[in-house]
């Protein structure tokens, strides 16, 4: 990263450079396209369930999967469709999920919650707040014992840090010294309850105090977090263990798709403020028209690439198959 | 008391020695950790330690301590560790010393580990074992005595295995390892001790295959684990007084091998079903209900179960010894069965 923020001081980017932004962007307008067609489906009912939108944050998801390798594993949470997305998922075959089709990540046994998809090493979302810690220290633990150079990252949020799992496994996986990255997502609220009344100290000392080494990063800025999660990928595959990574960040819609009436717990000022003044969209656009990356043209075709992206995914999930009744009792056992 | 020497799955082996429980599971794990690099053992006191029951002696002296792990006191952390790794290309055995401490695991267990293959569609898979244990009369108190195996019989996704003899311990934790599902493989703790035949060749068990450890023609007795012995000594205890007893051992409560309950329970037309767990909601219940339903047009009495008392388990020996079935009272229910009061 040296030679990079060298060059931003320059003033300019070598070309492979400016492609890197360029693909974190569209990433992250993908997502956000993504979750507004999922509150779509979701209000014009023709989703089953709900989900957990994951519009607003990610510059998390997008900036740490593209410090990662194919072959890495991630594991993700109830509001997981950005983790699975910018890990590699196609658009198609999550909303398919969504519908629960057939042609779906899980042949539509998982739903929203649940999308896992080995050929992406993307273990599994989880619906038990910070239960996937231990899969993702697991899968480390699995790829130091198998000597592969394997990585894993553990995706929470700000709530999972009231669940004892993770202190479990983070005592191991400093211990043993295995290469996993606990990804905190503190988009400030533990459902409907701000984390200030549920959360005692610091974040960080948290981990420290297992000895890991912590970094406090503005998760609206892609770069922040890219830059932040290239090193700790780097440290976590060189054999030197874990680290956490805390991102500060937001969520636009409220905790899931029907939570609309949110102003006992937040203020529309606030969400106001982080739509207007933290986008992290906005915010990567700006500074690639700043650098001569793109310009409104460019970005304004990305975003016209997405939504036929996205158009053409979910018209694929609603033509789709349903499973056939008989795949109800598939798969219980391997 | 019968030694396992009696039961028909064991008489006629060629070259077979006297191994203890713990002996056959020390070796079926041995086995199988010199024959697949996957397979590590995890838990609190497995290495040096042997665990408290020695179970475990001698294996990190063979196999090195990356792979017969001393872990923290985490279980529910180790049981996620096996999970992920079971997800990602490792068979892990993860020790968890007391049966009673499922309780601090059953998030990893009910909620990830059998749910994983299902949720993803068939394309992940969790094939690992939780090695535990069961078992009271060992003075140990509420919460290191329970037989909590109903709690995870109850969990699609889950296999249970309840062996009760050295033979059947060895034969069975090779396939749980093998087995590319999740699988939770219970010991009478108060049985390592007890010694039966063990063949020097290599063999496994399938799941779902009762075995029937004494036959008999005027009462069906369906026993797991601990209570296999127990109902051995009441079919010796009932032929003295001329009633023959059949023992039917159904050694995993999932998959469950009803034919072979039904079939014995039409035979003989009565059953009484003996398991340690508490009685109320218990695999005593289970499996009555499966012979009731199978058996119904060919029972002269109705199913009777004996699990432990619905109190926890107490400390005093007097208080105790009450709680779980013993040979003479599972020898009283048969008579009343038989309508010999």
């Amino acid at each position: 990263m040296a030679h990079v923020r060298a060059a931003e001081q320059a003033g300019q980017l070598p070309a492979d450079e400016g492609e890197r932004w360029l693909g974190m962007y569209q990433q992250m307008i993908r997502i956000r396209l993504f979750e507004e067609q999922v509150n779509d489906l979701y209000k014009t009912a023709r989703m089953p369930g709900l989900a957990h939108l994951y519009s607003g944050e990610e510059a998390v998801a997008v900036g740490v999967c593209a410090a990662l390798r194919h072959d890495d594993y991630i594991t993700s949470t109830h509001r997981g469709h950005g983790h699975c997305l910018a890990k590699g998922a196609a658009i198609d075959r999550m909303f398919a999920e969504l519908l629960g089709r057939a042609p779906g990540y899980c042949r539509g046994k998982g739903g929203s919650m649940h999308i896992a998809d080995q050929d992406t090493g993307n273990l599994g979302a989880n619906a038990i707040v910070g239960g996937s810690a231990g899969i993702a220290t697991g899968a480390a633990f699995s790829s130091k014992q198998r000597g592969s150079d394997q990585v894993a990252v553990c995706f929470f949020g700000d709530g999972a840090m009231g669940q004892g799992l993770l202190y479990e496994v983070m005592n191991m996986a400093s211990l043993w010294k295995l290469p996993v990255i606990y990804v905190c997502e503190n988009n400030l609220y533990n459902e409907y309850t701000h984390y200030t009344e549920t959360t005692a100290g610091e974040f960080t000392t948290r981990a420290s105090a297992f000895g890991i080494p912590t970094q406090e990063v503005d998760g609206q800025d892609v770069r922040a977090v890219y830059a932040a999660a290239s090193d700790m990928v780097a440290r976590a595959r060189s054999g030197e263990g874990p680290s956490f990574l805390l991102c500060n960040t937001y969520r636009y819609y409220g905790h899931h798709v029907g939570d609309i009436q949110r102003t006992y717990y937040r203020s529309k000022e606030e969400e106001i403020h982080w739509k207007t003044q933290r986008d992290p969209i906005t915010l990567l656009g700006q500074w690639l028209k700043e650098h001569g990356i793109a310009d409104d043209a460019a970005l304004d075709r990305m975003m016209g690439e997405a939504r036929a992206e996205i158009e053409a995914g979910v018209e694929f999930a609603l033509n789709a198959p349903f499973p056939d009744a008989s795949e109800v009792d598939q798969h219980v056992y391997a | 008391m019968s030694t396992p020497s009696t039961t028909l799955s064991q008489t006629g082996a060629a070259a077979t020695r006297e191994l203890t429980l713990a002996q056959a599971i020390r070796e079926a794990l041995a086995e199988e950790l010199r024959r697949d690099p996957t397979v590590y053992i995890m838990g609190e006191d497995v290495a040096e330690a042997g665990t408290p029951f020695k179970v475990l002696s001698g294996l990190v002296e063979e196999f090195g301590p990356q792979r017969i792990i001393d872990s923290p006191i985490s279980e529910a952390g180790i049981t996620g560790l096996g999970v992920g790794a079971a997800m990602t290309g490792m068979r892990p055995v993860v020790d968890i010393m007391f049966g009673d401490f499922i309780g601090l695991i059953m998030d990893q267990l009910a909620n990830q580990a059998a749910k994983v293959h299902y949720m993803s569609g068939g394309k992940l898979k969790v094939p690992f074992v939780i090695r535990t244990t069961l078992g009271a009369t060992r003075r140990s108190a509420a919460q290191h005595s329970q037989s909590l195996h109903a709690w995870v019989s109850h969990i699609p996704g889950l296999k249970v295995v309840l062996p009760s003899t050295p033979y059947d311990a060895k034969g069975l934790l090779k396939t749980a390892i093998r087995d590319d599902n999740p699988v939770v493989f219970f010991e009478d703790k108060m049985m390592y001790t007890l010694k039966g035949p063990v063949p020097e060749e290599e063999y496994t068990i399938p799941f779902g295959v009762a075995d029937v450890k004494r036959v008999g023609s005027d009462i069906t007795i369906v026993a797991t684990s601990s209570m296999v012995q127990v109902a051995l000594a009441a079919a010796d205890n009932l032929e003295q007084l001329g009633i023959s007893a059949e023992v039917v051992d159904p050694r995993t409560t999932f998959p469950l091998d009803k034919e072979t309950l039904i079939a014995s329970a039409r035979k003989t037309s009565r059953a009484i079903v003996v398991d340690e767990g508490y009685e109320r909601y218990g695999v005593t219940a289970e499996l009555a209900a499966v012979i009731a339903e199978g058996a119904f047009y060919d029972l002269d009495a109705p199913v009777k179960r004996l699990g432990a008392m619905d109190v926890p388990v107490p400390f005093s020996p007097v208080l105790e010894d009450q709680t779980v079935p013993t040979p003479a009272t599972v020898t009283e229910v048969a008579k009343t069965l038989c309508g010999r009061v």
